[in-house]
Parts: structure tokens; C-alpha cells; sequence
């Protein structure tokens, strides 16, 4: 597949445009990443997303996908070569989508509040964010069955769905000063996100901490000018 | 082996009409239990610890959560018979991507319709006859929209229909004048033995909304 065949609109620091492009990288797919900058919508943009308007969308050919875990299960079925994201037992596909739906819908809305929020707001996110993690970690020994990853042996769908958040999570933990992922309540996940960002479909793709918390400066100072930029 | 297949859920739920509605489109037997959200059971706690919602389907004891997810799951599992999603992968994300538009675009709007008045209520009106003419435009001059025949997007959205009559009394607003194609298109899905003996009575629905709006303390 020619390498113009295959593109994704995104934005670097984004959690959901990682998603898509580790999938790719899972399946050796290779793809031109076009940037969108940031503040602004590219034509290509609004064209290929004209319902949400939003990053990622992939363009195959000349299809547009839109929504990261819509892409990732299009990529896993076109891809049919490379090695399975979702496993093929109906029973645990609904479970890791039950999941990874957990992750996008409650989880990261409690992430983007304890970003975001002071005081007594904070701490109730802080809560939830804990809560949480203590549910996934649950989650974790049953999906894993001992095995690295929450799809087994390699990299599956809520391994994409959650760990495309852990940059953000880095970030949270440095700023607010706070320990989400820590080896006393949540040995599993602890284990689990070393694996996950060493992958080869991960590692080259995961944004530094340190860059990251560069940029959510440029995003406060966005907020409090116009409305936040949404994933 | 025969098959368990039990559906927890609530006659007016179109989360839980989705499933009942696939379901029947592929001739499983179930057992039904009628939920009641004022007084969860013990059962729905246990099954559905996470958001204590139905519909939750329980298949030879264990338990599916979430309504999109469940009929895809029934798609897969019961899959020599009624396919509910297309079979090429770019139909199917483009068919997902309708449904979960349905889910973030129509639903929490809808419900702002009859549980909010004046400025508010004006403001939901507008987003839900918005978010129903994007949905028109998708259908095009296509009979559904999964094309020729039935599928994952009019299961989705066709339950909202019940509660049509409801949105429109409360929101003081015609759905058929500002969207004619979609109750054309609601009519045509009314004909499918499926969606007729799922969806319950409009005035029904409308009944137990004003006992909801009661406990919200809307009135």
C-alpha cells in the first residue's frame, strides 16, 4: 500500500489521533501524518470531518474515517495481514469495548476536570480519576490473564483506548503533584504502562512528558481566550 | 446446547428498544425482566456494577453492557442469520459512526426537550431539529439508512420515534415540519415486524414522561 494512500489528520499531543497511528504501526501500515496547527482548521479538515470537525480522521484512499476507536476497528479489519487488535471471541471484543467506551465517556472526562479544576472540585475529580484506575486495574487481571497487555500477548483495542492516555496522565501526575499510577494500588497498570509505552508501535509515537506539559501551557492560555480546542 | 439469553431492561428505554429490536430481527428467544430505575434490583447492581443501567443482556450467565455494544455483539455471535451491519468494512465505520452520532448528537439534547424550559429548552429545540436534519441529509433518497435494507443506524435511532410525540408536546414543535423525510422514514421501519411489536404506544410514552418530569421536578 503506497504511502499516500494512507493518511492521517492530526495533532501530536493528541490522545485520540495516537490512537489510530499505533494501530497502523501495529499493522506495518505506513502513513502520511498531516498536521493540523494549532488554533486553526485545515479545508482538508472541515471537508473529510464536516459532522464534528474534528482530529483524527484517516483518509483511505479517498475515505474518510472519522472517530479514533471507529478507526482503529477499520484499520484492524482491513488490515487483516498484520496481527489482530480485537481479539475474535465475541464475548471479549464486547468486553474490551465496554472498556474502552468506560475510558473515553467517565475516565477521561474526570482526567480533563482534575487538569483543569481547584479546590473541592478537584479533589472530587481526583476521586474519580482514583476510582477509576482502581476499576481498570480490576479490569487489567481479567482481560490480561497474567499476559502484558489487556489483549493478551500484544497490543489490543483498550490497550490503545487507555494507553494513548498515559502522556496526559504523566503530565497530570507532574503538575498537580499527584501519584494516579502507583505500585502499592495499582501494581498491574504500573506494569502494564512500562510495557505498553516500550512497544515498537508505541515507543516512536508517544509524546514526551515534558513537551506535553509545554503545550498545556498554550492551552490554558487558549481557554481563557476562546473556547478549548476538543479532541 | 440451547442458549440463555436473558434481557434486562425497561419498556421505555429506546437503549433497551435497540436491542429488543435486534433481537427480534434475528429470532432469539429471551427472557424479559422489567427493571425498575426508582428501586434497582439486585440482580442490575451485580450485572451492571460500573453505570447500574440497562439494557444489560445476559448470555448463558454472563452479562454485556451498553446498547450499541450489545447488538453488535448479538450481530457476531448470531451471525447466520439477519446480518445488522454492513459486511465491508467501510460501510460498517461509516454505520458506527452514525450511531455513535446519535448517541452524542440527539440523546442528551432530546432529553433537555422535556426536562427544561424557556431559554434553555428554546436552545435544545434548535439542537435536536439541527442534529435531525444532518440525519436527513445522511438518509438521502436511500429507503434506510443502511441503504436497501434495514441495519445498525435505523435500529439505533428508530426507538426515539416513541418518544416523538412526547419531545413534541412538551417542546410545543412539529418534527414532521421541520424533518418530513425522517417520520417517512420512521413509518417505513414501523412496517418491519421487529420495530412494530418493540416500540411501545406514543401516548404511552408520553404518560410515563410526565411522571418523570414529576420526579425531576420539572413541572
Amino acid at each position: 500500500m503506497a504511502k499516500n494512500d494512507v493518511k492521517v489528520l492530526g495533532a501530536w499531543p493528541s490522545t485520540f489521533v495516537m490512537r489510530p497511528r499505533i494501530a497502523l504501526n501495529i499493522k506495518s501500515v505506513n502513513y502520511e501524518f498531516l498536521e493540523e496547527t494549532f488554533g486553526s482548521k485545515s479545508e482538508l479538515l472541515l471537508q473529510s470531518n464536516p459532522v464534528h470537525k474534528k482530529i483524527p480522521v484517516l483518509i483511505h484512499g479517498d475515505k474518510p474515517i472519522c472517530e479514533s476507536m471507529i478507526i482503529v476497528e477499520y484499520i484492524d479489519e482491513v488490515w487483516t495481514s498484520g496481527p489482530s487488535i480485537l481479539p475474535s471471541d465475541p464475548y471479549d471484543r464486547a468486553i474490551q469495548r465496554f472498556w474502552a467506551a468506560y475510558v473515553d465517556e467517565k475516565w477521561f472526562a474526570a482526567m480533563r476536570g482534575l487538569r483543569i479544576a481547584q479546590g473541592e472540585e478537584r479533589k472530587a475529580f481526583l476521586d474519580q480519576v482514583t476510582e477509576g484506575l482502581a476499576l481498570l486495574e480490576e479490569a487489567f487481571g481479567k482481560c490480561s490473564k497474567g499476559k502484558a497487555f489487556f489483549g493478551g500477548d500484544r497490543i489490543g483495542l483498550l490497550d490503545i483506548a487507555f494507553g494513548s492516555l498515559l502522556g496526559w496522565l504523566r503530565v497530570t501526575e507532574k503538575v498537580g503533584k499527584v501519584k494516579l499510577l502507583d505500585e502499592a494500588k495499582t501494581p498491574g497498570l504500573v506494569k502494564w504502562a512500562e510495557s505498553f509505552c516500550a512497544d515498537a508501535a508505541v515507543k516512536s509515537i508517544m509524546p514526551e512528558t515534558e513537551k506535553l506539559i509545554e503545550f498545556s501551557k498554550l492551552l490554558m492560555a487558549q481557554m481563557k481566550g476562546a473556547p478549548p480546542p476538543k479532541n | 446446547m440451547a442458549d440463555e439469553v436473558v434481557l434486562v431492561d425497561t419498556w421505555v428505554s429506546m437503549f433497551g428498544m435497540r436491542v429488543r429490536i435486534a433481537l427480534a430481527e434475528k429470532g432469539i428467544k429471551y427472557e424479559y425482566k422489567e427493571e425498575d430505575l426508582c428501586n434497582k434490583s439486585k440482580l442490575l447492581l451485580k450485572i451492571n456494577p460500573i453505570y447500574k443501567k440497562i439494557p444489560v443482556l445476559i448470555h448463558n450467565g454472563k452479562p454485556v453492557c451498553e446498547s450499541l455494544i450489545i447488538v453488535q455483539y448479538i450481530d457476531e455471535v448470531w451471525n447466520d442469520r439477519s446480518p445488522l451491519m454492513p459486511s465491508d468494512p467501510y460501510p460498517r465505520a461509516c454505520a458506527r459512526f452514525w450511531a455513535d452520532f446519535v448517541d452524542k448528537r440527539v440523546y442528551d439534547v432530546a432529553k433537555k426537550v422535556w426536562t427544561t424550559k424557556g431559554e434553555e429548552q428554546e436552545a435544545a429545540k434548535k439542537e435536536f431539529i439541527e442534529a435531525f436534519q444532518i440525519l436527513e441529509r445522511q438518509l438521502g433518497d436511500h429507503p434506510y439508512f443502511g441503504g436497501e435494507r434495514f441495519g445498525f443506524v435505523d435500529l439505533s435511532l428508530i426507538p426515539f420515534y416513541s418518544w416523538f410525540y412526547a419531545y413534541e408536546t412538551f417542546g410545543n414543535f412539529s418534527i414532521e415540519a421541520e424533518c418530513p423525510k425522517i417520520i417517512a422514514w420512521a413509518k417505513r421501519c414501523l412496517q418491519k415486524d421487529s420495530v412494530a411489536s418493540t416500540l411501545p404506544d406514543e401516548k404511552k410514552v408520553y404518560e410515563c414522561v410526565v411522571q418523570m418530569r414529576k420526579r425531576f421536578g420539572v413541572e
